[in-house]
């Protein structure tokens, strides 16, 4: 299993970091030889969570399929759950009632948000800062409580479903809103008088992991991982779905390349999540929270893909149907699965405790990436 | 750019190509042997510029595999999509993993998951499954009567 | 001289009465039960998240769910130091030798928590999955099953305190299979 440790001919070390090791998020393997304490070469080994999603989902129907995906990446378990919903009604030409069309970005923004603090406090951990986890997690509960209430679930949630949404909102759901993003304003400053300015979280996050743009958009990094990098690749701007395109918000972008400069783009995300809150709150329109549909979806022959912003990039569904209840073929285009194939080009050069920092400013979900 | 005039492009990389639209995306279908020459013309002429390639995907038809390429253009904003017909006994196609650096991890799920051989790949090993795992879990025909529990 | 009173034995349930004499106080027990009742009540679990269980173990362990409360806050990193293993998401084919080894690598005793529906049964990736294995209990014996996917945290709390009324009992697999030999 492990026969890699030892040393090569040059002299270089090889050790293994993971399947089971705290900074590595989940159960990757990393095998990274190193030259001294530089590194020479990181390779992932995958598979250690490989769950064959995609040989399931060809024996579930269209609606049952949904409930797999919030298992793979659970941090934005509403936005995948999303992606297949989208995909299914591009499918069937399902036109969503807008009262759904906003719950579910409002949903979506939530989940963005509770995963971007997850991802906060982790990332202090992994430089070596164990407070932030208490602080972030603190919030985080107060997303739980809301996502509870209206969706029956804390992380996995199945809410969103072809046609709309599962379940109505809650009565409570529009004031607890309300009074989180109005805590939580004042909460993203307290982060960043915490950790952002602190100087030895500076001296562990800039300069290092440098991403250039042409590599980012080569090696197929989204979300926060490319927009480091000065790649705009945000859905929501590029090719809107739902509402997006009427709401006023920013696609966070920083030049820097570096870890901090993807530290600082998620923070930022934060602010614009909160925003979009901020105006769809009150403009939940009444109305009917899902559309007629069949009880049995059949999709036509045909391919159909669609793509959504998750908390780590893009997510794309890419639906084979052959006219039946079933997909013939599903595949699922995993943000972080790309964003990880950059990982042995970021890290080369560094010293081993970088490594650490650079995975944790990539914010790996592994079941993500083995699906 | 438009459909019309990426078809035009695509024709003078590629004359006869055969292009389906009525999709989404226009979606253009090559053989095995001719994808890696239309591939770095996609991704080097200055007109189209295919730079970011955001999903490969392997189907198996039972008859014969198939590989899907999406392709998009961070500079045009357009999108296109090559299929490549394989065949089922002995597919074999060549890699791209030197034109989208992406692709190399790609290429080897799908060769993991598959069985598709990608000639002068630069490391393609077994991705997901164990390195003495035998047959291609994704294809229709694939059992394994002491994991898979059928419904 | 003071009574020591009796609050002290009801909190902790410390196994055995106090005799108050002079110049302190005697204590008659079981060595067993105080081994028992001493293990129980600092119980080490081992970080061992495989997949979304993790998060909701995450969530036990931060500030709102606080499972430092009942003796659990330290979690290590290595399994040389942990005494239970709380199997926190699926365990599949590629990742069962290392679950193994890492429960070979733990001192006796020690105690295994199945945490969520993969744990327990292989849960929603139980059909037409060619890599999962069917509950974690193939891999190693485990002690505590939770339901749910994933379950919350206050059901990971009532298991490890389940766990720990277990243990003060003498119940666990290992204790029973001590006293066989």
């Amino acid at each position: 299993m492990f026969e890699e440790v030892g040393t090569t001919e040059t002299g270089d070390l090889v050790i293994n970091i993971g399947p089971q090791h705290p900074s590595t998020h989940g159960v990757l393997h990393l095998v990274v030889t190193l030259h001294g304490e530089t590194i020479r070469n990181v390779e992932p080994h995958l598979g250690y969570i490989h769950r064959s999603i995609e040989k399931m989902c060809e024996s579930l129907t269209y609606r049952q399929f949904i409930y797999v995906t919030s298992r793979m990446d659970y941090l934005s378990s509403h936005i995948n759950n999303h992606g297949c919903a989208l995909c299914v009604e591009k499918g069937l030409q399902i036109e969503v009632p807008p009262r759904a069309r906003i719950i579910r970005m409002l949903m979506d923004e939530l989940t963005r948000l509770a995963s971007h603090q997850l991802w906060w406090g982790a990332m202090a951990m992994d430089v070596g800062a164990l407070t932030p986890f208490f602080h972030s997690f603190r919030e985080r509960e107060a997303i739980n409580d809301i996502m509870e209430e209206t969706c029956g679930a804390r992380l996995t949630m199945n809410y969103i479903v072809p046609g709309g949404v599962m379940a109505d909102i809650h009565p409570n759901f529009r004031h607890r809103v309300k009074t989180f993003v109005s805590s939580f304003h004042s909460k993203i400053s307290e982060y960043d008088e915490l950790v952002t300015g602190n100087v030895i979280f500076q001296s562990r996050m800039k300069g290092i992991g440098y991403l250039s743009k042409a590599d980012a958009i080569s090696y197929g990094c989204t979300g926060p991982t490319a927009r480091g990098s000065g790649v705009t690749c945000d859905i929501r701007k590029y090719a809107p779905y739902e509402d997006y395109a009427k709401v006023q918000f920013d696609e966070v972008i920083e030049s820097g390349g570096d870890c901090f400069a993807r530290y600082l783009v998620r923070l930022q995300e934060m602010r614009q999540s909160l925003s979009i809150i901020d105006q769809l709150i009150d403009q939940v329109p009444e109305g009917e929270f899902q559309a007629k549909t069949k009880a049995v979806l059949k999709l036509p022959k045909g391919e159909f893909y669609s793509t959504v912003e998750t908390a780590r990039g893009e997510f794309g569904v890419y639906i084979i149907s052959e006219g039946g209840t079933t997909p013939y073929r599903i595949k699922f285009r995993s943000p972080g699965f790309s964003n990880l194939s950059a990982l042995n080009h970021m890290a080369k050069q560094y010293k081993l405790g970088d490594l650490v920092a650079i995975m944790g400013s990539l914010d790996l979900v592994i079941p993500d990436i083995d699906r | 750019m438009t459909n019309e005039s990426l078809t035009i492009q695509i024709n003078d990389c590629l004359p006869g190509a055969v292009i389906e639209s009525g999709t989404e995306w226009l979606t253009v279908l090559v053989s095995p042997s001719a994808w890696k020459p239309f591939a770095s013309q996609l991704r080097y002429s200055p007109l189209l510029e295919f730079d970011f390639l955001f999903c490969v995907t392997g189907i198996d038809w039972k008859t014969h595999l198939s590989i899907v390429y999406h392709l998009r253009s961070t500079v045009h904003h357009h999108t296109l999509v090559v299929k490549s017909l394989l065949d089922r006994e002995n597919p074999e196609i060549q890699t791209v993993a030197d034109i989208w650096r992406t692709a190399e991890f790609h290429e080897r799920e799908i060769y993991d998951l598959l069985g598709v051989n990608f000639l002068y790949h630069p490391d393609l090993r077994r991705l997901f499954m164990t390195d003495d795992h035998t047959g291609w879990p994704l294809r229709k025909d694939y059992e394994d009567p002491v994991n898979m529990i059928r419904l | 001289m003071p009574d020591i009173p009796d609050y002290i034995n009801a909190a902790t349930n410390f196994p055995g009465t106090v005799h108050p004499t002079a110049g302190g106080g005697i204590v008659i027990s079981k060595l067993d039960e105080v081994i028992n009742w001493a293990r129980s009540n600092s119980l080490w679990p081992l970080v061992f998240g495989t997949s979304c269980c993790a998060i909701e173990m995450m969530s036990t362990a931060a500030p709102k769910y606080d499972w430092s409360r009942f003796g659990f806050e330290v979690a290590r990193a290595t399994p040389r130091q942990a005494d239970v293993i709380i199997i926190a998401g699926t365990i599949v084919n590629k990742m069962a030798p290392v679950l193994k080894r890492l429960y070979d690598q733990m001192a006796d005793p020690k105690y295994v928590i199945a945490m969520g529906a993969c744990a327990t049964s292989g849960g929603p990736f139980f059909y037409n999955t060619y890599s999962v294995v069917k509950g974690a209990d193939h891999i190693i014996p485990v002690d505590v099953y939770i339901a749910g996917c994933p379950p919350r945290p206050e059901a990971l709390l009532h298991a490890l305190i389940t766990l720990q009324q277990k243990i003060t009992r003498g119940d666990t697999r290992e204790q029973i299979k001590t006293d066989k030999s």
